[in-house]
């Protein structure tokens, strides 16, 4: 539109039609686009059918892949024979862990000690440890080929004792890594305040039993997909892929795979849903490129299927709580909590024990209480391996603070709100410290507690209830309180082994003017879903007094943008505040060199400059006068037209790149101490929940959410991330469980056993949304979306509401009508009474 | 399941208007052969056993999960993907609904979806919340929660009425 003119215009300024409601130029630096809930820029490819994910996408003579499994979850392998399957007409070559294991290094292991011992190759070498596992590999011509031959390859096993459950990794009577010499591949306590004095002053003190957080998963609606080409030519590794962090894959596959970093390519379009899952794809990219390099440099496609994809891609951390004491005043209010948890990583850590230290973002969750001791161990089992899924190890812990507050509220017949309200934290403490030295930038959640009461009409519900019982129905009254911390430092891996060479947090962005003046932005995000597009549009377009339609942003992350860290990806709810304050420092520096430029060809000061959009499109104008010169000239003037730019203008690039630093210390690794996250969210949601007295099965009667992630980028956005964390929360609390038999076997492999969520058990969501704008960042913004499981939390809390009175404890994050029937035959029997116990000692104050 | 020399089959289809004809193995699925053979890439996997519906197409005036069905079992039929819908690159109702209501994030389900509407508002012009759910049951979104693709719905239904 403005390209085509290389005069600078003398007319006054007229609004383009297209751009009626834009800035008039005279307010550049308000924010006028942040905060607008403006439509998705992606939508318009999406709804057309025209995203571009990676099966969609072919390399020249590619090749395709299929795995060979193990069907046991712990065996040693004695034979594997391929030489059938290498026969069959198309195979071009095959792969076994064997063979694997003369040609790379085992992954780099993250813990400390023991856990360095274990030796994690891409595929089973002699033991598979995981149903699904892979042990083998066809490499064919076609996709249908390759399914044939891998029929054809023959695996002998030994099997061994299966290791399925967290107490029983932690008896060491079946060894999943015998070099490591035991099964717990992480301990560390946790302990701040004085948590033995807060017992002796305790009005009651309150032990509770065993309670379990179960395995689920993000199960995103496309799976992992790989290509990958190792070019024997420059030696150079090519993917495109859907792996969310690809700073940390690389990181993970160079020293593995012998090559340099930046030998690693890769790049990313649209990405079917990811939810912290696709994190964990590196071993299989690495296979692929191993398998490319093999058949002679040709290229190699991978697509997951579902069942693959359920046993052998990773799950959510599953974790049990045991031996827990919480000391409370008379009041109810919560002193002290001492508990062990064992967290349970599946086959190999990977990402792992990271999670043994994340949940300590949210040490004491929305509470006050100074004194917390938590033993913290970390075992492998013969379970598919975790990987951060949506919430990552902090609702494990959100969820189990969230049951001690009910359970204690309910032993004490203090009711549920009375019990948080007294235990939250308030809105005039903060910034708020908490015990492990991190800093809650801000929020008032005694309040949204009442705005959640508000939306679902508690009080009204709480009269329906009281009939409903009298009708001796179930009917139960929930509240969850959860944080999504965001913007994690990585030296809270210190923590876990004080040799981790990481800390701090950083993402890149880069806005430039192209040769012709269009605006275009790299992010150094890795979006599935998540809007980036359009919000990077919005910064931008507030930046440079434009509008987002005139802000050209990248899809996907690209090595090749040279956008990245080795903090790149996405993750860890942060985008709208490490990533869009890296694209607005990248906008920022550019509107300073196109207001150098400007003055110089305008002859005018940069003080009398303003930004806006004339009829040429982007323009700098001088104020008062009638000179301007669009972008288009101004990328002229560098670009193809730069004889006679005074020397001073030389360093000018117009490709503007910046970094986010977060402001961040290295913890202190003895105390365990330090600022782990720079902001925190908050959701609280309320439930009312019914259980049929035929069926036992849960159904909820109503719902609300209520968010706080500061300033909203783009509420429209905020809005739906909410939605979608919530179902996820739902499912996960009464539908979706990666469920496992005695032996390790996958019970829920397919979507029709594992029933994720459908429009037919989503309820209505009811919603609303208070800013607490965060101290700490551009514009007030927190990073969210993974939105802290609170359904887990307030599902459980209204199913412990309506069966409390039956004498049921909820002790398991999943609940269904067959575990609900369950739990009220073992209620007859007096299963509970163990289970929760209180001790009133008023006496001794 | 050995077949590398399996008789291969001529299937002949109207996709989005247009005759498209492949000859493909017995075996093959229909989502393969619009994906594979005929490169319409709107049309998606999700699940491989038809629970989530990322592979819904309108075969022969109905919708069907194609990834249940064999490409040969489509032969002579009339078949809309996602990349039929709108015309001369302009939006649909149904698709100008689900982008102006946020009703969709990652995009990938969005194809399935988009279909199973315009079959659900074919039936009930009009459609009731029951009705708009069970529309949709057949197709698996991870992302939204589904609320703003029931309020999609009930736009494009409005909008639907007015022309």
């Amino acid at each position: 539109m403005a390209r085509k003119s290389n005069r600078m215009s003398k007319k006054k300024p007229a609004r383009a039609a297209a751009h009626s409601s834009s800035t008039n130029g005279t307010k550049t630096a308000a924010a006028k686009w942040v905060g607008q809930p403006i439509r998705r820029k992606e939508e318009s490819r999406l709804v057309r059918g025209r995203g571009i994910f990676v099966d969609d996408e072919k390399m020249p003579g590619m090749l395709h892949i299929r795995f060979i499994r193990s069907s046991y979850a712990h065996a040693q392998i004695s034979r594997v024979d391929v030489s059938k399957a290498e026969k069959f007409p198309g195979v071009v070559c095959t792969l076994t862990g064997a063979e694997i294991k003369k040609q790379v290094q085992p992954f780099i292991e993250i813990g400390p000690g023991g856990a360095q011992k274990i030796a994690d190759y891409p595929m089973a070498v002699d033991k598979v440890v995981f149903q699904g596992e892979p042990v083998a590999a066809v490499v064919a011509e076609t996709r249908l080929a390759a399914e044939d031959a891998g029929e054809l390859v023959e695996v002998d096993y030994e099997p061994l004792p299966a290791v399925v459950s967290a107490e029983d990794a932690l008896k060491d009577e079946s060894l999943l890594h015998p070099a490591m010499g035991t099964n717990r591949n992480w301990h560390g306590v946790f302990e701040y305040g004085d948590v033995e004095k807060a017992f002796k002053q305790a009005a009651h003190v309150v032990h509770i039993g065993r309670l379990h957080f179960h395995r689920f998963s993000s199960t995103p609606l496309e799976c992992n997909v790989i290509m990958a080409n190792w070019d024997p030519r420059s030696g150079d590794i090519e993917y495109h892929c859907n792996n969310t962090f690809p700073s940390f894959a690389s990181q993970f596959l160079a020293p593995a795979l012998g090559v340099r970093i930046d030998q690693i390519h890769m790049k990313s379009f649209d990405i079917g849903g990811g939810f912290g899952i696709k994190i964990t794809s590196y071993p299989y990219m690495a296979v692929c490129a191993l398998a490319s390099r093999k058949a002679g440099g040709r290229g190699v496609k991978w697509v997951e299927t579902r069942i693959e994809h359920m046993q052998a891609s990773a799950h959510g951390n599953e974790r049990v709580f045991l031996d827990t004491r919480v000391a409370l005043d008379q009041n109810g209010v919560i002193l002290a909590i001492d508990s062990k948890h064992v967290d349970d990583c599946g086959g190999f850590p990977r990402y792992e024990p990271l999670g043994c230290v994340i949940w300590a973002q949210v040490l004491p969750a929305t509470y006050r209480l100074k004194n917390i001791r938590i033993d913290m161990h970390q075992v492998v089992t013969n379970k598919c391996p975790v990987g951060p899924n949506r919430g990552y190890s902090r609702m494990q812990h959100l969820w189990f603070m969230e049951r001690v507050i009910d359970i204690c509220g309910q032993a004490l017949g203090i009711p549920a709100d009375a019990m948080r309200v007294r235990n939250y934290i308030r809105k005039n403490e903060m910034p708020y410290k908490t015990p492990n030295g991190c800093v809650y930038d801000s929020g008032d959640y005694a309040s949204m507690l009442e705005a959640a009461k508000r939306l679902i009409g508690w009080d009204g519900w709480k009269k329906k209830q009281a009939a409903a019982r009298s009708e001796r129905r179930w009917v139960g009254l929930g509240i969850g309180s959860t944080l999504d911390s965001g913007t994690n430092n990585f030296g809270q891996a210190r923590i876990i082994n004080p040799d981790a060479p990481f800390s701090g947090q950083s993402k890149v962005g880069i806005v430039k003017l192209d040769i012709y003046g269009e605006v275009v932005v790299s992010m150094g995000s890795v979006p599935q879903g998540q809007g980036h597009e359009t919000a990077a549009a919005q910064v931008v377009a507030d930046a440079l007094g434009i509008t987002p339609d005139l802000v050209n942003v990248r899809p996907g992350f690209d090595t090749a943008h040279n956008a990245y860290t080795g903090h790149t990806g996405t993750y860890a709810s942060q985008f709208a505040v490490t990533g869009l304050t890296a694209i607005h420092g990248a906008a920022m520096k550019l509107r300073k060199e196109l207001s150098r430029l400007a003055a110089w060809k305008l002859e005018a000061k940069e003080k009398d400059l303003e930004f806006g959009i004339g009829a040429q499109g982007p323009e700098v104008r001088a104020k008062g006068t009638q000179k301007a010169i669009n972008y288009w000239a101004l990328a002229n003037l560098v670009n193809v037209n730069n004889a006679g730019m005074p020397k001073s203008l030389w360093d000018i690039t117009l490709n503007c790149r910046h970094v986010f630093h977060a402001n961040f210390e290295i913890p202190d690794v003895q105390r365990k101490y330090g600022n782990l996250t720079l902001t925190y969210a908050a959701q609280i949601h309320a439930a009312v929940v019914e259980v049929d007295r035929e069926t036992f099965q849960p159904k909820i009667l109503a719902y609300a959410c209520v968010d706080d992630c500061g300033k909203a980028v783009n509420p429209r956005i905020v809005e739906g991330q909410v939605h979608g964390a919530s179902a996820h929360g739902i499912g996960a609390a009464l539908l979706e469980n990666c469920a496992y038999d005695s032996d390790g076997n996958l019970l829920t492999a397919t979507f029709s056993d594992y029933t994720p969520i459908t429009a037919m058990n989503m309820p209505e969501l009811l919603y609303a949304h208070m800013e607490s704008p965060s101290p700490f960042t551009l514009n007030g913004a927190k990073g969210m979306g993974e939105g802290g499981a609170a359904p887990v939390h307030t599902i459980c809390a209204a199913l412990q509401d309506a069966l409390y009175p039956s004498g049921v404890i909820i002790d398991d994050s999943h609940n269904t009508g067959d575990s609900l029937f369950h739990a009220l035959r073992k209620a007859e029997s007096g299963g509970y009474a163990a289970m929760v116990r209180v001790e009133h000692r008023t006496a001794s104050r | 399941m050995n077949m590398p020399d399996a008789k291969k089959i001529l299937v002949r289809v109207r996709v989005n208007g247009k005759a498209r004809e492949a000859e493909v193995e017995p075996r093959t699925l229909l989502v393969e052969f619009l994906r594979e053979h005929l490169n319409l890439t709107g049309t998606h996997v999700g699940c491989d056993t038809s629970y989530c519906g990322a592979c819904t197409v309108i075969l022969n005036g109905r919708t069907v999960k194609s990834c249940t069905l064999f490409a040969p079992m489509a032969d002579g039929g009339e078949i809309t993907t996602v990349e039929g819908l709108g015309i001369d690159g302009k939006l649909d109702a149904v698709q100008e609904a689900f982008a102006e209501c946020h009703g969709l994030q990652c995009g990938y389900c969005t194809p399935g979806i988009l279909l199973s509407t315009v079959q659900l508002l074919e039936k009930h012009p009009k459609p009731t919340d029951e009705q708009i759910r069970k529309g949709i049951a057949g197709n698996t979104c991870r992302c939204t929660g589904y609320q703003n693709i029931f309020k999609s719905i009930r736009m494009a239904a409005a909008e639907m009425e007015k022309r």
